[in-house]
């Protein structure tokens, strides 16, 4: 356990949630004898989440920051029907339709950022209040009805990288990208160490790396191949791509820049960042904001790969999205949370889901199972945190005691979470 | 409780007739009381006895154990978790609880009033203990018996206002009606008038003593030595976790200076490592400084405070619990903290306006705060990003973190500070409260400040990391920055300052140079009255 361990990093929590994607895909694979790992059920699997798995890179960020977004489904069905009407009616092109969809959801999450971040209502309020505003938005802008989108728009949705180049038996794009993201891991991996090297840093024995870099590899490949030898016209999705590119972006942001620091900082410790000098509003804002972009861009990859817009997209999907990121390893109270954490933590989601309809288990069944998956997953977490680790909870209102600074002259004892009764203690008396 | 049998010789039950003994004089009897905390020690064999009737105040530094003492004799820490005894009425009593000890007649009110915002001045004096029947509560007799509490206590409000809409002066007095209603023997007041201005204390204070003309005993925590002098008759001084003597103020003819011999009367111990101080110019300058509470509007939390540090000088600040040390400190730092009313800042000949907290780092201040968990760290965090989150500009190209730079710069004040920590990946919620305050340090000096702040650098931690960061105060003094330490440890403040201010409510009181300094000197300037009292110009309500 402990090789594996040094082999994935020391994060349990994530650790956990990686293997049991894995040994869920295998029990899959075993139950469904083989229906799960063909080319056309992982594509499949792919096209289905993509919107949500969009969601769940917006979501985590809002999560992290502290905040919850409840809107983003009425956002996304909203989007989608103002762009699916402005393409119709005003004769935009595909990129124009998607360009105004982007704009529109910015001006949402402008609006919703406004309200969360500057007049300081609680995200739960102005999403729910979101939730019903913009749901109420797409049923008026569309009458209530489907309007269908072009051809060329539905590539974003449903569309597939191009056959180019010879006959490999292979889609030559989908196996070129693969290849250079299998390079592009080893390039990386050999470059961050020889950087560590240079500062003196301890860094791990080289066997360590090198067997995480060919698991990897072998992920990748065998992913490749499986994408790329799916029926010819099928290959990997393009919503699968937009995933992939969104996925590297943000999981820069979050790690590399300094928004996505700030992230954190705020959602950590909000009054040590203030002291810090990090602007929160801000932060709130462009988290909020963010989130709604993402939205609007689910909602276009969903009405893409459903041809048409419709008044009841977007139902629930906020549900999935946060189930995700939480599986994925995000705290309620905020601070922790990783993009690819509630990537895996959607594809849980998802694997779960197609494996029991590929089996003909009832809706009804499934989401049942997916509640416990839920249930189970953060219980793990917490089970987690009360063995060895201290929970963060418990460090965090130990000094809540006294309330103002300097409100007790006793010498700060470890113990002194009882010293928080006496007020709560002073109401409850003698009942 | 004993049989029949065996309780006729000897017992100490309640009908031993008043008046036969000395200990019927006595209401509350504390013997050898000892409380220890993992590690710390907060009291060692404290004794006190309280006569009935009288209002005894109980003095001391900050962290002596004042308010630990009355958290064991009110149940917050309840029998069992302490060594000694306590009797109360005569009796051996085991709280476990505070419904324990406020069923045997004594109530607590602590410092920060435990009144519910939104509910009305009956509903907080009856909460949890409401008059009802059957759980229906009648409000006809509530409301009378609140307006008859509220008389007893001189608040002219009625029964249906909200506590959020009186003054916090108010707020204490419903406390004590509150208190009365549950017909309280022995009152405990925690810094009762520390919130207050002067005019309600006063009348805090004279409600006091109309409770005791009543019969009403009062245990008093005050650091206002003023108030205690007027009002005690017999004061407890605690030292360290020890009691130290019980003056009794009419016979021994106590004043304020004896009870200062009596609080600070010990060792000046040389537990400082040497520095030779290199002063250079004034570079730093506060003018007339004047800040509002940010919620009561009419409470000034600095009063036109002037001060000004050099180069090189290391500057300390005493003042008592609520003297307005840390609000100061803050509103300084990029009005974190209170309204700004006037004032100015001059750093290096030109004034500067710091709107923003990064306005402020951008300036050249740093600020180290006294709350280490909850407003310097984010215990989520490890080493490393702690080390770059006040200053990332100087470790970014464009909006992107150097991670290598990031490492170099944790590794190198890891080294300098000494942090004990198996490396800069280690979360900071690991570390001990020294090392984490050496982490905490390092972010800001990491932010290359000219001036820094450093609000109770020393509180909870052990005295081997102690003397480190004494070294490191120092250090940035030599390195020609000017360093504001504000501590409650007066032995800190003068082994380490060059020159000491006093504040007390919110205003500067005095400057003492390194060789004038000795606690008593400073006990008296940090114990001064502020004549004028706390009320801005425009303060809307006089004192009922």
């Amino acid at each position: 356990m402990d090789k594996v361990k040094k082999i994935f990093g020391g994060d349990t929590r994530q650790l956990g949630m990686i293997f049991a994607l894995v040994a869920l895909i295998i029990f899959f694979q075993i139950w469904t004898a083989g229906l799960t790992l063909t080319p056309d059920n992982v594509i499949n699997i792919f096209q289905q989440n993509s919107y949500i798995l969009v969601l769940a890179i917006g979501m985590v960020l809002v999560i992290i920051a502290g905040h919850i977004d409840l809107s983003v489904g009425s956002v996304a069905a909203f989007v989608g029907i103002s762009v699916a009407i402005a393409m119709r009616d005003w004769g935009l092109s595909w990129w124009m339709g998607i360009l105004f969809g982007l704009a529109l959801g910015a001006l949402v999450g402008a609006w919703q950022g406004l309200w969360t971040a500057y007049v300081g209502i609680p995200a739960f309020i102005v999403t729910l209040s979101g939730m019903l505003l913009f749901r109420g938005a797409n049923q008026y802008v569309g009458k209530s009805n489907s309007v269908p989108v072009s051809d060329d728009f539905q590539v974003i949705g449903g569309g597939y990288l191009p056959e180019v180049g010879p006959d490999t038996g292979y889609n030559n794009l989908t196996v070129l990208i693969g290849l250079l993201l299998a390079a592009g891991v080893v390039y990386g991996s050999v470059r961050s160490r020889r950087a560590l090297v240079k500062l003196g840093a301890d860094v791990e024995e080289a066997w360590v790396m090198w067997t995480r870099i060919a698991l990897i590899c072998a992920a990748i490949i065998g992913a490749t191949l499986l994408f790329g030898s799916g029926r010819p016209g099928t290959s990997f999705p393009i919503a699968g791509m937009i995933l992939a590119l969104l996925v590297l972006l943000y999981g820069f942001i979050s790690n590399r820049t300094v928004i996505g620091r700030h992230i954190y900082a705020v959602g950590g410790n909000r009054h040590a960042a203030e002291l810090s000098g990090v602007k929160s509003k801000k932060v709130n804002f462009l988290v909020m904001m963010n989130m709604s972009i993402l939205a609007a861009l689910a909602g276009m990859i969903f009405v893409a790969r459903s041809t048409a817009s419709g008044p009841a997209d977007g139902v629930g999907w906020e549900l999935d999205a946060i189930a995700a990121v939480f599986i994925g390893g995000a705290a309620v109270t905020g601070g922790v949370g990783t993009v690819v954490g509630s990537i895996v933590g959607g594809l849980v989601m998802a694997v779960l889901n197609n494996g029991l309809q590929l089996k003909g288990i009832g809706a009804d069944a499934t989401q049942m199972i997916k509640g416990l998956v839920l249930l189970v997953a953060v219980a793990f977490d917490v089970y987690n945190k009360s063995q060895g680790r201290a929970s963060i909870i418990g460090l965090l209102t130990r000094n809540f005691r006294g309330g103002r600074p300097g409100g007790d002259d006793a010498p700060p004892p470890p113990s002194a979470a009882v010293e928080t009764t006496p007020t709560s203690e002073t109401i409850r008396q003698s009942t | 409780m004993s049989t029949p049998s065996n309780s006729a010789p000897g017992s100490p039950s309640g009908d031993v007739p008043s008046g036969t003994s000395p200990t019927a004089n006595v209401i509350l009897e504390m013997r050898d009381i000892t409380k220890e905390f993992p590690g710390v020690k907060a009291l060692s064999n404290v004794s006190m006895v309280v006569r009935r009737g009288e209002v005894h105040a109980i003095c001391g530094e900050n962290g002596a154990g004042k308010s630990t003492l009355m958290k064991v004799l009110s149940g917050v820490y309840p029998a069992g978790t302490y060594d000694g005894e306590i009797h109360f009425e005569g009796q051996l009593s085991e709280f476990h609880n505070i419904r324990d000890s406020e069923h045997a007649g004594i109530v607590i009110i602590h410092q920060e009033l435990a009144l519910i915002p939104e509910m009305s001045i009956a509903e907080n004096i009856f909460l949890g203990n409401e008059t009802a029947s059957g759980g229906v509560i009648d409000w006809m007799a509530t409301r009378v018996k609140a307006r008859e509490l509220l008389a007893r206590v001189g608040l002219e409000e009625e029964p249906d206002t909200k506590i959020r809409e009186i003054g916090v002066g108010k707020q204490q007095l419903v406390e004590i009606a509150k208190a009365l209603s549950k017909d309280v023997k022995l009152l405990i007041l925690d810094e009762p008038t520390a919130a207050l201005n002067e005019g309600d204390s006063q009348h805090l204070l004279d409600l006091i003593s109309g409770l005791r003309s009543k019969g009403v005993t009062c245990i008093m925590i005050s650091h206002k030595l003023n108030e205690i002098e007027q009002i005690a008759d017999s004061i407890t001084i605690i030292r360290d976790g020890k009691s130290i003597e019980t003056l009794r103020v009419k016979e021994d003819g106590v004043d304020e200076n004896r009870i200062i011999r009596g609080m600070v009367g010990r060792d000046l111990e040389s537990r400082f490592p040497d520095h030779t101080p290199q002063l250079g110019e004034v570079f730093f300058e506060v003018k007339n400084w004047t800040v509002r509470h940010p919620s009561v509007p009419d409470r000034l939390v600095a009063k036109h405070s002037d001060f000004f540090v050099r180069r090189g000088e290391i500057v300390g600040f005493a003042g008592l619990m609520g003297a307005g040390r840390t609000e100061l400190m803050r509103s300084l730092f990029g009005r974190s903290y209170g309204t700004y009313v006037e004032g100015t800042i001059v750093k290096d000949g030109r004034e500067v306006k710091l709107r923003t907290v990064s306005d402020a780092i951008e300036a050249g201040l740093a600020y180290v705060t006294e709350d280490r968990k909850t407003l310097g760290l984010n215990l989520l965090d490890d080493i490393k990003r702690t080390t770059v989150s006040a200053r990332l500009s100087r470790i970014t190209r464009g909006f992107v973190v150097d991670e290598r730079e990031e490492y170099n710069y944790a590794e190198s004040y890891r080294k300098s500070l000494r942090t004990k920590a198996p490396n800069v990946d280690e979360g900071v919620a690991k570390l001990s409260g020294g090392n984490q305050q050496k982490v905490v340090l390092a972010k800001w000096l990491f932010t290359e400040p000219d001036l820094l702040i450093l609000d109770e650098p020393t509180r909870g931690i052990d005295v081997g990391a102690k003397f480190e960061i004494y070294g490191i105060i120092q250090r940035m003094a030599s390195e020609g920055k000017g360093v504001i330490l504000v501590s409650s440890e007066l032995p800190e403040l003068i082994g380490l300052s060059d020159r000491i201010y006093t504040i007390s409510e919110g205003a500067v009181t005095g400057v003492l140079d390194r060789e004038q300094a000795d606690q008593e000197s400073l006990m008296r300037l940090m114990t001064r009255r502020t004549h004028g009292g706390s009320h801005a110009t425009d303060a809307p309500r006089a004192s009922a």
